[in-house]
């Protein structure tokens, strides 16, 4: 593979990638000599445009992709984005609007944006949506924040939330961020979390459930319905991480087992592209009684035209600047649209089918923790191929060899050495062959010679990475060597 | 079969029979009879590709794009040419597909454009290291706030600048709304549109935390950072940063060398389309010694087995998915291809053109505002400003919609968020507004009445 430095150790002095127009001539007083950089941008490149292509072109070869192989990130939902996506959003109309013109300026971004709150709502079965959250984690936060103004208006915030042992571990974090204790509660044999379990843990003191269904074992919660209704008789909430939601469109909504708020990853289920970790978009939607603590400011609708409102007083504020990643909500928008009510339930179903294909064909081969029935994805376990000291990594690292991203490896954390597998709806039977052929050919090479599974990867453009000495001696920027280019600092 | 699946129906038998199951219906029988009957999806049939383009044009067609009014908004949200090859680089599906770099040996690509985003972010911001980016300028200014709360445990008293941009303001608030033990204060604006900082010294005592400040701030009046962060140094408490603007930084002098010691800023100036307000980036720098309390991925550089330099997501235990309820932060990505469109629109400017670009902008702004005093406009703030500044203009504050209508969106109608500004309008002017654009703005703001009737003819 073509080597590339790094684009500052790139250039010659005085070149310039990108002409800018000329500084207009006009009498116009310096800034104040206190005021003014003097470190002249020293350590800046200076490169020419093809050499700054091509740079960033060769690093995006050194990337696998979910659109040049199969990317079966359990719980990220790696499905096909659209190219058509890409289009629609750079429209003009939608790429070059500024967020503060007149509302009537922006009646058609504002329309998109109450029909794609109108599906989500269609989607989970819930009353209102807020568009704001920037990512599923911000979602959550949003939803933990919701939950503790709800309770705060009717006397206190309460102190505890509840979280099953096997969910990501963004739900405690999220938690904790809006001050609640985390209790955990454990899942039973199964992998499921039994409604005994919940209600033995529900007092007053608890502020929500946050439960994550399908769970993060890909596995349905049966007794979801006999768990909200135990989480409402003690007057809590029940947060739902929506991450999994590919699992259940037209199979189940989350507003009819009970949930009271939800996030949604635009980015996973309705198919953003996730850019090697983001934009996504995480849009949070709620039972009628939680919607007046939604952030500002709130689409409102005005006879024919549509606004922002911030007439809202128990709004618990605003979670970033603006209105959310507008550019997203138009791919999900059009996601959403291309595909239309029987085109998501039939997503769901094909990503079923394939999840459960790929176990079908996996089992005994590779350790099954859990033989519960199983929906979107499958977790299996390193645990068969223990005897001949080959372990998830390394299984993980070998597929890389054969052309295909890693599983979700050692998450859950309920399932030692976890490997979990989410292969979405988008790819043929003929990929899904090829993915599980590779996993079996390498629990073959586990017992013939595991050396060559425990030094993978050969194959790609680095070998394992020393992370042990990026952490002890971090280096987190790239220095100048010379000592002119020293950069502008206190 | 319709969307986007590839399955045949010879497909689907295939694979049940291998499952062992009759039907698909068959896989979700364990889920409970009472939520299936109900699950139907009330939305209508999908469409064609062509429909959908037609149906999203038809959007887009009813706001006012890049080619619509001339438009001299920023507060926020900033206009500025983009180079082609950052959108090329953006298409780039290994890039655009790709997810949170778990397996580094086939994710070098983003992790090394990471690195390198770090690394610009750093020396803009003048400070020794930066994340791999936050959601947005202000959730960036709300995480560094409880960053503040981790370097200096205990303390509680959080000031604001009331001229650091309200939607930032309120982002914090928001953050800080679960964590009863904060309580912020607000900082006056003076007569020059700065951050009031006399008393600071006397008020700010052994509980507070931090300052924020925006540079330049809302008014687009450049701060005096250095006169804050003796006060607070004094203190022991710590100086933030919030530049929603940061092209500016190539200009004046940078929060770092200012002796900030936490500075964001909003990256959208740096390649990214306005899109309504979102996506944008958080850039995230602060000193070394802090650097075990930042929040969010870090990228950091290593080897290999055989010496060869790579990369890898290091000091992953401040992680939520490590450190659980006890993590620096619930944040669990960056926003990874905003970073990579700053990261190769700073490579193509580079040390040459952002510094010109950035007097282009200067020398812009202090035309316009020149030829709008020199028609009757005053600012309104005599402070240092960079690319925006606010005019008192009455009528046309007043007729604002009317105006934008006519073609003219005159600056933003500060009023709005500042009601002791009313009158007042928020213009911002950069290279992307043309000289005729310009001569209309003068126009309306010197005589909104007739300017509006002339461009009605």
């Amino acid at each position: 593979m073509l080597d590339e430095p790094l684009i500052f150790e790139r250039g010659s002095r005085g070149r310039i990638g990108w002409p800018v127009p000329p500084v207009p001539d006009g009498a116009v007083p310096d800034l104040p000599p206190e005021l003014r950089r003097d470190d002249d941008l020293a350590g800046l490149p200076e490169v020419g445009e093809l050499e700054t292509l091509r740079h960033f072109l060769r690093l995006s070869q050194w990337n696998y992709s979910a659109a040049t192989t199969l990317y079966p990130l359990g719980s990220c939902t790696m499905k096909y984005n659209p190219v058509v996506n890409e289009e629609v959003a750079r429209l003009p109309g939608f790429a070059g609007l500024h967020p503060l013109v007149p509302e009537r300026l922006a009646q058609g971004a504002l329309e998109l944006l109450a029909a794609l709150e109108s599906a989500l709502a269609a989607v989970s079965g819930l009353d209102a949506v807020c568009l704001q959250p920037a990512a599923g984690a911000h979602g959550e936060l949003l939803g933990m924040l919701l939950v503790r103004a709800y309770h705060v208006d009717r006397g206190a915030p309460r102190r505890r939330v509840l979280i099953p042992s096997s969910a990501h571990g963004t739900n405690p974090a999220s938690a904790t961020l809006c001050g609640y204790e985390v209790r955990e509660v454990p899942a039973d044999a199964r992998g499921l979390l039994p409604a005994s379990a919940v209600a033995a843990a529900m007092d007053e003191s608890v502020a929500a459930l946050m439960i994550t269904n399908p769970n993060t074992l890909g596995l349905f919660e049966e007794e979801m319905e006999a768990i909200t209704a135990a989480v409402h008789a003690r007057g809590g909430l029940v947060y739902m991480d929506g991450a999994n939601l590919n699992a259940i469109m037209g199979v189940a909504k989350p507003g009819d087992m009970g949930v009271d708020v939800m996030q949604f990853n635009l980015h996973k289920t309705f198919s953003t592209p996730h850019g090697g970790g983001g934009p996504g978009a995480g849009p949070v939607a709620v039972r009628s009684p939680l919607a007046e603590y939604l952030p500002v400011p709130r689409l409102a609708r005005r006879g024919e035209t549509l606004g922002w409102s911030d007439d809202a007083p128990k709004s618990v504020g605003r979670l970033r600047s603006f209105y959310g990643n507008f550019g997203i909500l138009v791919r999900a928008y059009a996601y959403m649209s291309r595909l239309g009510g029987p085109g998501l339930a039939e997503a769901t179903r094909l990503a079923v089918l394939n999840a459960n294909y790929l176990r079908a064909r996996l089992r005994g081969t590779y350790y099954l923790p859990y033989d519960t029935p199983s929906l979107h994805e499958c977790v299996f376990s390193d645990r068969h191929l223990q005897e001949y000291d080959v372990h998830t990594l390394d299984v993980a690292k070998r597929l890389l060899d054969y052309g295909f991203y890693a599983p979700t490896i050692y998450f859950p954390l309920v399932v030692k050495g976890a490997l979990m597998i989410e292969p979405t709806e988008t790819e043929t039977r003929e990929t899904l062959d090829e993915f599980a052929n590779a996993m079996l050919r390498i629990a073959e090479e586990a017992r013939t010679e595991p050396a060559t599974v425990r030094d993978a990867p050969h194959n790609t453009r680095v070998a394992r990475l020393d992370e042990t000495r990026a952490a002890r001696r971090p280096v987190l920027r790239w220095r100048p060597a010379d000592p002119e280019k020293t950069g502008e600092s206190a | 079969m319709s969307g986007y699946s590839p399955h045949t129906p010879e497909d689907v038998a295939a694979m049940l029979a291998a499952i062992g199951v009759e039907s698909i219906d068959d896989l979700f029988a364990h889920v409970p009879a009472s939520l299936r009957a109900r699950a139907a999806i009330d939305l209508p049939p999908g469409l064609t590709e062509p429909e959908l383009r037609r149906h999203l044009a038809g959007f887009a067609a009813r706001n006012a794009g890049a080619l619509g009014p001339a438009v001299f908004l920023g507060a926020g949200a900033y206009p500025h040419w983009i180079p082609a090859v950052v959108d090329q680089v953006l298409l780039r599906s290994e890039f655009a597909t790709a997810y949170t770099p778990y397996q580094p040996e086939v994710s070098q690509g983003t992790l090394q454009a990471i690195f390198e985003f770090q690394t610009f972010a750093a020396l803009l911001l003048g400070l020794d290291v930066a994340n791999a980016s936050m959601y947005d300028g202000a959730s960036a200014t709300a995480e560094a706030v409880l960053m503040a709360r981790r370097v200096l445990p205990g303390r509680r008293t959080v000031w604001l600048a009331r001229a650091l941009h309200p939607h930032y303001r309120a982002t914090v608030k928001t953050y800080l709304r679960g964590l009863g033990d904060v309580q912020i204060r607000e900082l006056p604006f003076g007569p020059d549109g700065r951050t009031d900082v006399t008393g600071l010294d006397s008020a700010v005592g052994p509980d507070a935390l931090c300052v924020v400040l925006g540079q330049p701030n809302v008014f687009g009046v450049l701060e005096d950072i250095g006169g804050v962060t003796a006060a607070m140094r004094a203190v022991g408490a710590l100086t933030i940063t919030a530049t929603t603007e940061p092209l500016a930084l190539a200009l004046v002098r940078s929060p770092g060398a200012c002796g900030a010691d936490i500075a964001v800023a909003e990256g959208q100036s740096f390649g990214l389309p306005l899109a309504y307000g979102g996506p944008g980036v958080g850039l995230f720098a602060t000193h070394e010694r802090h650097v075990r309390n930042m929040p969010g991925r870090i990228v950091g550089e290593t080897a290999d087995a055989r010496g060869r330099r790579g990369y890898v997501l290091t000091l992953a235990t401040r992680e939520q998915h490590i450190r659980r309820e006890r993590a620096t932060s619930n944040i669990c990505t960056n926003q990874g291809l905003c970073a990579l469109a700053v990261t190769v629109y700073l490579s193509l400017l580079g040390r040459n053109g952002l510094r010109r670009l950035a007097d282009v902008n200067y020398q812009a702004a202090h035309a316009a505002a020149r030829r709008l005093e020199a028609a009757g406009v005053p600012r309104v703030f005599p402070g240092p400003f960079f690319n925006e500044f606010v005019v008192h203009a009455p009528d046309a504050a007043a007729d604002w919609e009317g105006l934008a209508e006519d073609g003219i969106v005159a600056g933003f109608p500060l009023a709005r968020w500042y009601p002791e500004l009313s009158g007042s309008l928020l213009v911002c002017v950069t290279e992307t507004h043309a000289p005729d654009q310009v001569d209309r703005l003068v126009t309306a703001l010197a005589a909104p009445g007739r300017a509006a009737r002339s461009a009605r003819g």
